[in-house]
């Protein structure tokens, strides 16, 4: 059987929206980040295939540069964490609200 | 194909490059009373990288790079020297700002450096993948600086918000990219351009610009996606608010146009009413929103939200009605231009200002002018040329958006205009109050009166030279203008 690239775009498509879906309703912070990369790696998956079905390169390049900036990301995002776990032992972004948008 | 690499072009971002290795490196050789060579040496790199732009402006011949995806051409080197000159500025109010607070200075310019170097680099993308990671360059380590003041919570709280919804929406972003290509197969602009003419009533197309216009929604603060600005300026040290809301606003900017001008010109029936609505709400809530505030950096904050909408109305005029591009393009740049001297300068007296007050809440800025006549000059001189009077510079921005509005003509276009002539005067309303606060009120507490509380010669500098701008600027209109001529040369690459 072979799987045509729809499948995986309805799969990058069900990963974005359960990624987005986690980042409005969780609330803490780790899971929040997890939810991006969920998202990140449903934009990958979509660029993969349809680099695949196009027969083009450039998709999937792309995906490398994607994938060394959320790493590089994940990195800045745990350090702001650590920076804030020092001060409070908390990873709820309820309790962070001194400042009133 | 050829991939030969043209050094003279890319020599500003070498330069940048050099420099951020070379503070990176002094900052771990030298001792605590020796750093203030990192701030010397960041200063005079970002000074040392407008010689090869100055070069090439000379030149103005037009160099594209790897098979058009990196072009150098007027356009881009207007932006770079933009960029260059509010890093200077804000090179020039960091430095007593980071030093007196006794946070660690290497590393600060470092991420500041590398952050200018993403903005320099997005000026000249022509593809979707250098656009990306021009864009990331310069947003990732802002989230860093946000939270430069570890100590403080409200410091820490900013760049938390500001990275989630950063990082939120650049997959935002990313998606709508990755459906372009699918749809296209194209990368480059030039590419996108051609593969995406007349193809506006295909539903997936539309998803895939409505999500990059949401993605960028969120990097220039417009309205409804502006929530995290507010809290962000507020929490990050006052140095980086200023870059936030100079540097990093008119780097989304710049891709938002790229994008929009170049690569998706044949489907603007599709982009054109999200950036009307995106102009109208960011310039009526911002401003509603900053006749509450009664801290000085919020109001800043939504001012800037503000102006944003203010700089989206050219571009959303002119595409509704399928009027030429060109002049909405350069009326945009000309007002990006003057809005990064005239708000540099407000942040630099809001720097200056807090040394004497200690607060950043309005009402203890009350009466400053009593006891600093020449502070209180400044406040109303960058107060009112935000708001748009003459002769201060502020005047020929909006007047450059209303002009280019009327080429348009149109019903919708006018009625834009109304919406946008109505803000002006309500943002004269929250401008004129803090210039009252600072020469007609009383003061309400004591202000700091020592030697350390006076300005210091780098940000003396800062204000002079912004100031100087400001004034000039608004006498002498032509001073921009070339900067929207050089903007209508413009190339597409590929």
């Amino acid at each position: 059987m072979i799987v045509s690239a729809g499948y995986y775009m309805a799969l990058a498509a069900a990963l974005f929206v359960i990624g987005a879906l986690g980042m409005l309703l969780r609330r803490n912070v780790l899971v929040m980040f997890m939810c991006i990369e969920l998202m990140l790696n449903a934009v990958n998956l979509t660029l993969i295939s349809a680099g695949r079905a196009l027969n083009d390169l450039n998709g999937q390049v792309a995906v490398f540069f994607i994938l060394v900036v959320a790493a590089a990301e994940v990195v800045v995002g745990l350090a702001i964490i650590v920076a804030i776990f020092r001060r409070r032992s908390t990873a709820s972004i309820d309790e962070l609200s001194e400042l009133r948008g | 194909m050829t991939f030969t690499i043209d050094y003279l072009a890319l020599a500003p971002e070498l330069v940048i490059v050099g420099t951020l290795l070379v503070v990176f490196t002094l900052d771990m050789v030298l001792t605590r009373p020796k750093k203030f060579w990192i701030a010397t040496a960041a200063v005079a790199g970002t000074a040392l990288a407008a010689i090869p732009l100055v070069i090439l402006g000379v030149q103005g011949e037009t160099r594209s790079m790897f098979d058009g995806s990196y072009v150098v051409d007027e356009f881009a080197l207007v932006l770079k020297g933009l960029f260059i000159v509010a890093a200077y500025l804000v090179l020039l109010m960091s430095h007593h700002y980071i030093e007196s607070e006794r946070y660690y200075q290497g590393e600060y310019y470092f991420l500041l450096l590398a952050s200018v170097l993403g903005s320099l680099v997005m000026a000249s993308s022509r593809d979707l993948i250098i656009l990306f990671i021009g864009l990331e360059l310069t947003t990732a380590p802002l989230f860093l600086l946000t939270g430069w003041r570890k100590g403080d919570a409200k410091s820490n709280e900013a760049s938390l918000k500001y990275f989630i919804l950063g990082v939120l929406s650049t997959a935002i972003l990313l998606y709508g990219m990755s459906f372009l290509y699918g749809l296209t197969g194209e990368i480059t602009f030039s590419g996108l351009a051609e593969a995406t003419a007349g193809r506006g009533d295909e539903p997936a197309m539309v998803m895939a610009i409505l999500f990059v216009i949401v993605g960028f929604g969120f990097k220039i603060a417009a309205v409804p996606f502006h929530f995290w600005a507010p809290d962000t300026y507020e929490g990050a040290p006052t140095p980086i608010t200023a870059y936030l809301s100079v540097n990093s606003k008119i780097a989304g900017f710049v891709a938002l146009l790229l994008m929009l001008y170049i690569a998706l010109p044949g489907v603007s029936e599709v982009w054109a009413p999200a950036l009307w609505i995106l102009a109208a709400l960011s310039m009526t809530v911002g401003n509603l929103s900053a006749l509450r505030q009664t801290n000085i950096v919020r109001l800043l904050a939504y001012s800037s939200v503000a102006q944003a909408g203010f700089m989206l109305v050219p571009f959303a005029a002119a595409a509704v009605v399928g009027a030429d591009l060109e002049e909405a393009f350069a009326a945009t740049v000309v007002y990006l231009a003057i809005y990064a001297v005239m708000n540099l300068g407000a942040f630099a007296v809001v720097i200056a200002g807090a040394r004497k007050t200690r607060s950043g809440e309005l009402s203890a800025w009350a009466g400053l002018a009593q006891v600093d006549s020449r502070l209180g000059v400044l406040v109303a001189v960058f107060f009112f040329s935000l708001a748009g009077i003459p002769p201060l510079a502020g005047w020929f921005a909006k007047f450059a958006m209303f002009r280019s509005v009327m080429i348009a003509g149109g019903t919708t276009t006018v009625v834009l205009a109304v919406i946008a002539a109505v803000n002006a005067v309500i943002a004269l309303y929250y401008y004129a109050k803090v210039v009252k606060t600072v020469w007609v009120d009383d003061p309400t507490g004591e202000f700091v009166e020592d030697v350390e509380a006076a300005p210091a010669v780098s940000l003396r500098l800062a204000l002079w030279v912004s100031l100087a701008l400001t004034v000039a600027i608004g006498f002498f209109p032509a001073l921009v203008t070339f900067v929207g001529d050089a903007s209508r040369v413009i190339a597409v690459g590929g």
